[in-house]
């Protein structure tokens, strides 16, 4: 496993064996990453760290994915950090709801990890774009399924 | 009034002096003055050639003059003789206060007393400037006075005042009863004849003078009828004089001398017996002309009569047989209330044979006395011409009630007189049986509404009941749908974790692995894949049925869009070697629909046509239809082709006609049936035309714009 040293990931997922999956992909993607297990818990570990992208799950116990992505936006120190939201609840109304929430992009369960990373490296691309330099994130080294 | 004094002629020397003695002999022995009179009246007719004459006595005991004796002068003229004494003006009068006598002609104010125009009036008195006791008047051809009219003038003054002294009361009243008999005889219509056995006229009426004699001016036809007259009198009298019969009664034909005319009399004569005069005959002639007239008109009247009697009777049997036919009993009655007519059916309220029993005579007089009291009551209304009422009659045979209507009519006679009163009854007892029927239908339509307006009612609850029992289907729907949507969510968690782990051992995350170990993980890997896929249809059927599929319309072109999805597919078509091309008829319009789901279903298309074709080709069709405004994308194959039976079925849920070869690519079945129900969100429809062994093909058409919702 390569030593990451990437951009710096926060994986908001109460279920362990996916927080746990996408946490090892990303980091063999090239990625640092952190985790949280809850609403709460992500608020801090957010506050803490000021990852460059996090990914929110939005079903989540203490405090939903909704919630706490609504706080992080209104919150100073942290709202210039994109959200991407994953959610297993395809139902029209959770896209627009995660998008009034705050959430910079949506992404559906279940959603494979190297389809995860490319939307992390398109989202951190973008915001690069945006605000005219700072990091750059690691080359994702991930291979492409055929 | 022209007067001049007589010239008196001289003694005709012919006239014997034996007849003057003859009448001074008369004269002398008579105590009579009346027979005196008509004596000297003779003597003057006889000797002195006078035709026409009277003599009138001036009594001073009698306000008028009288006439004691005439000779040929007319019973009119005699009756008419009318002069009072205090008339000191009277022409007559004066000529008597004269001394000499005085001659009266044409020019004279008064009617001549003796008819003639020209006439003498010789006053009588018995001593020159004595006073005049009468007069004489005789008829003249001229101002010449015979000399013998003088004579007998002379003398038969003497004799008036020798006997006027005499002259009883007695007399003078018979010369006055006499008068009274001429103005009798007169006053009778009839002519009134005396006549002697030979018909020579002694006395006539007015009546009778007109038919037997002519004045002196009369005209020559006048005079031949006047004489033929006279001559059938004498024959009618004579015949009669013959039979010696107190009274002859026959009929007599004579002329009207004026006319002309016949005339027909009947002639009633009776004899006479008169001690100084001898006998004579009375007749009374009766103007029948007019009644044989009348007979005769009778006779035809009486003709006529009998033949309108005829038409009366045929025609009030005509009326008879028209009232009899009338159903409604019609009734006349008269001002006091008796029945004049009746036809057939009144006869059966009113009359019942007298066999009958009790009853139905009691209800035939309570039916009278009913009729009575309305027409007395139609009296009372004299302004009114119609009046109408109830009558409350019974059947005299069986005693029901009768509810009749009465309707009067009242007949008047010229005058205006009520004479009649016709009645008509009207039997109401259909039109009440009418009424109550309609009451009866009136019930039992409000009755039949009122159970109509019940089941509606029921029907109503019902439908109510249906849609609470829909609602609640429809929340039981939404549960279940829900409840699929919570699964699927669930399924997906752990197999997002199953595909996700599968991924990171085959790209090596956690080191290398053996190929057979890869060959494991690639079925993990497959296996999870379609587990997803299910997953997923069951997750998009729940979406539609719940209505919470929402479209997303956009504009797009066909053509990219299936360019699109050969190459999504573009690994399995290499994988397949089959042939797949494209083929666009005509030009294809901008469509604007949801282009994800159009995009499904043509990838649907696509993926079973390649999945169930082992060899051949795919050819995917676009077409537009512009009298429809579709646009058609069809996906033809040469593969297994579908038997005509299973055709319906392949739409309907969890279906595949054969499972086994197809296994390998996955999917539930629920392929065609999301498509079709997504087609329809659409507005457009699915069709597959199918052979086993000569393929399929599905044709997708979709309006080009999405229909109004």
């Amino acid at each position: 496993m390569v030593e990451p040293s990437g951009p710096l990931v926060l994986v908001v997922e109460d279920y362990q064996d996916a927080r746990e999956m996408y946490a090892a992909y990303l980091q063999f993607s090239g990625f640092r990453v952190a985790e949280a297990t809850n609403g709460v818990e992500a608020i801090e570990k957010t506050v803490e760290l000021i990852p460059d992208i996090i990914l929110m799950d939005l079903a989540l116990p203490k405090m939903d994915g909704w919630e706490a992505t609504r706080r992080l936006k209104m919150d100073e120190r942290t709202r210039h950090i994109p959200v991407v939201a994953l959610t297993g609840h395809a139902l029209a109304g959770h896209a627009e709801g995660a998008r009034l929430a705050g959430c910079d992009s949506f992404v559906t369960k279940p959603c494979l990890p190297d389809a995860l990373v490319a939307e992390i490296q398109r989202m951190l691309a973008s915001r690069k774009a945006e605000s005219g330099g700072g990091r750059r994130p690691a080359r994702q080294t991930g291979r492409k399924e055929t | 009034m022209h007067r001049s004094v007589a010239r008196v002629v001289p003694l005709t020397p012919g006239v014997e002096l034996e007849s003057k003695l003859a009448l001074s002999e008369f004269l002398l022995a008579s105590t009579d003055l009346e027979a005196s009179s008509r004596q000297s009246l003779d003597w003057l007719v006889a000797n002195a050639n006078i035709r026409q004459a009277l003599v009138a006595l001036n009594e001073p005991s009698h306000p008028n003059l009288l006439l004691i004796a005439a000779h040929g002068v007319s019973a009119n003229a005699a009756a008419d003789f009318n002069v009072t004494r205090d008339e000191t003006e009277h022409p007559l009068l004066q000529a008597m206060a004269r001394p000499e006598p005085t001659f009266f002609d044409h020019a004279s104010s008064i009617r001549s007393p003796i008819d003639t125009q020209l006439y003498h009036v010789v006053p009588l008195r018995a001593d020159p400037g004595g006073a005049c006791q009468g007069a004489l008047v005789v008829s003249s051809s001229g101002p010449e006075l015979p000399a013998d009219v003088l004579w007998v003038a002379r003398v038969l003054a003497k004799q008036v005042d020798r006997l006027i002294s005499r002259q009883t009361l007695a007399e003078t009243r018979f010369g006055e009863e006499r008068m009274l008999l001429y103005s009798i005889i007169n006053a009778v219509t009839d002519p009134i004849l005396l006549t002697d056995t030979e018909g020579k006229l002694i006395i006539a009426n007015t009546h009778a003078e007109k038919l037997f004699a002519a004045p002196e001016d009369a005209s020559e036809g006048w005079r031949r009828a006047v004489a033929l007259n006279n001559m059938l009198f004498s024959a009618a009298l004579s015949t009669s004089a013959v039979t010696q019969t107190d009274l002859a009664r026959r009929e007599l034909l004579l002329v009207d001398p004026l006319e002309g005319s016949d005339l027909l009399f009947e002639l009633l004569s009776s004899r006479a017996k008169d001690e100084r005069q001898g006998t004579y005959v009375v007749s009374i002639l009766r103007n029948i002309t007019d009644l044989a007239h009348a007979r005769e008109e009778i006779e035809e009247s009486y003709r006529t009569l009998r033949v309108a009697q005829a038409e009366v009777r045929d025609e009030r049997h005509r009326l008879d047989l028209i009232i009899d036919s009338v159903v409604d009993p019609i009734l006349v009655t008269d001002q006091e209330g008796d029945i004049v007519l009746m036809n057939e059916p009144a006869e059966r309220l009113f009359n019942v044979p007298a066999s009958s029993g009790e009853a139905p005579q009691r209800r035939v007089r309570a039916n009278g006395a009913n009729l009575t009291s309305f027409v007395s009551n139609v009296l009372t209304r004299t302004g009114e011409q119609r009046y109408r009422g109830e009558i409350p009659f019974s059947d005299p045979q069986t005693g029901r009630l009768l509810p009749v209507e009465a309707v009067a009519g009242t007949i008047l006679s010229e005058q205006g007189e009520l004479v009649w009163v016709v009645t008509i009854l009207h039997d109401l007892t259909e039109a009440i049986e009418k009424g109550r029927l309609y009451e009866q239908l009136k019930f039992a339509s409000a009755e039949l509404e009122r159970k109509v307006q019940e089941a509606t009612a029921e029907l109503a609850q019902q439908n109510e009941l249906l849609r609470r029992q829909h609602i609640a289907l429809e929340q039981a729907s939404a549960l279940k749908s829900q409840f699929l949507a919570n699964m699927s969510h669930e399924f997906r968690t752990p197999l997002n974790a199953i595909l996700g782990y599968t991924h990171m051992l085959l790209h090596g995350v956690t080191g290398t692995v053996t190929d057979p170990q890869r060959k494991s993980l690639s079925r993990i890997d497959s296996n999870s894949r379609h587990l997803l896929a299910l997953i997923n249809d069951i997750l998009d059927i729940t979406r539609i049925e719940a209505g919470r599929m929402p479209l997303n319309l956009s504009s797009f072109q066909i053509p990219d869009l299936v360019h699109e999805v050969m190459s999504e597919l573009e690994p399995i078509i290499r994988r397949s070697n089959l042939t797949v091309t494209t083929r666009m008829k005509g030009k294809l319009p901008i469509v604007k629909s949801d282009r994800q789901k159009v995009k499904q279903i043509v990838l649907n298309f696509l993926s079973n046509a390649l999945k169930f074709t082992p060899q051949g080709s795919v050819t995917i069709g676009m077409s537009y239809d512009k009298s429809e405004r579709c646009v058609a994308i069809l996906v033809r194959d040469t593969g297994l082709g579908i038997p005509l039976e299973a055709q319906s079925k392949v739409f309907e849920d969890f279906r595949q006609i054969d499972s086994s070869p197809a296994r390998g690519y996955g999917g539930a079945g629920l392929g065609l049936s999301i498509c079709r129900r997504l087609a329809q969100m659409l507005g457009g429809t699915i069709k597959l035309v199918s052979a086993v062994g000569a393929g399929s093909t599905f044709t997708l058409k979709l309006p080009a714009r999405p229909p109004r919702r």
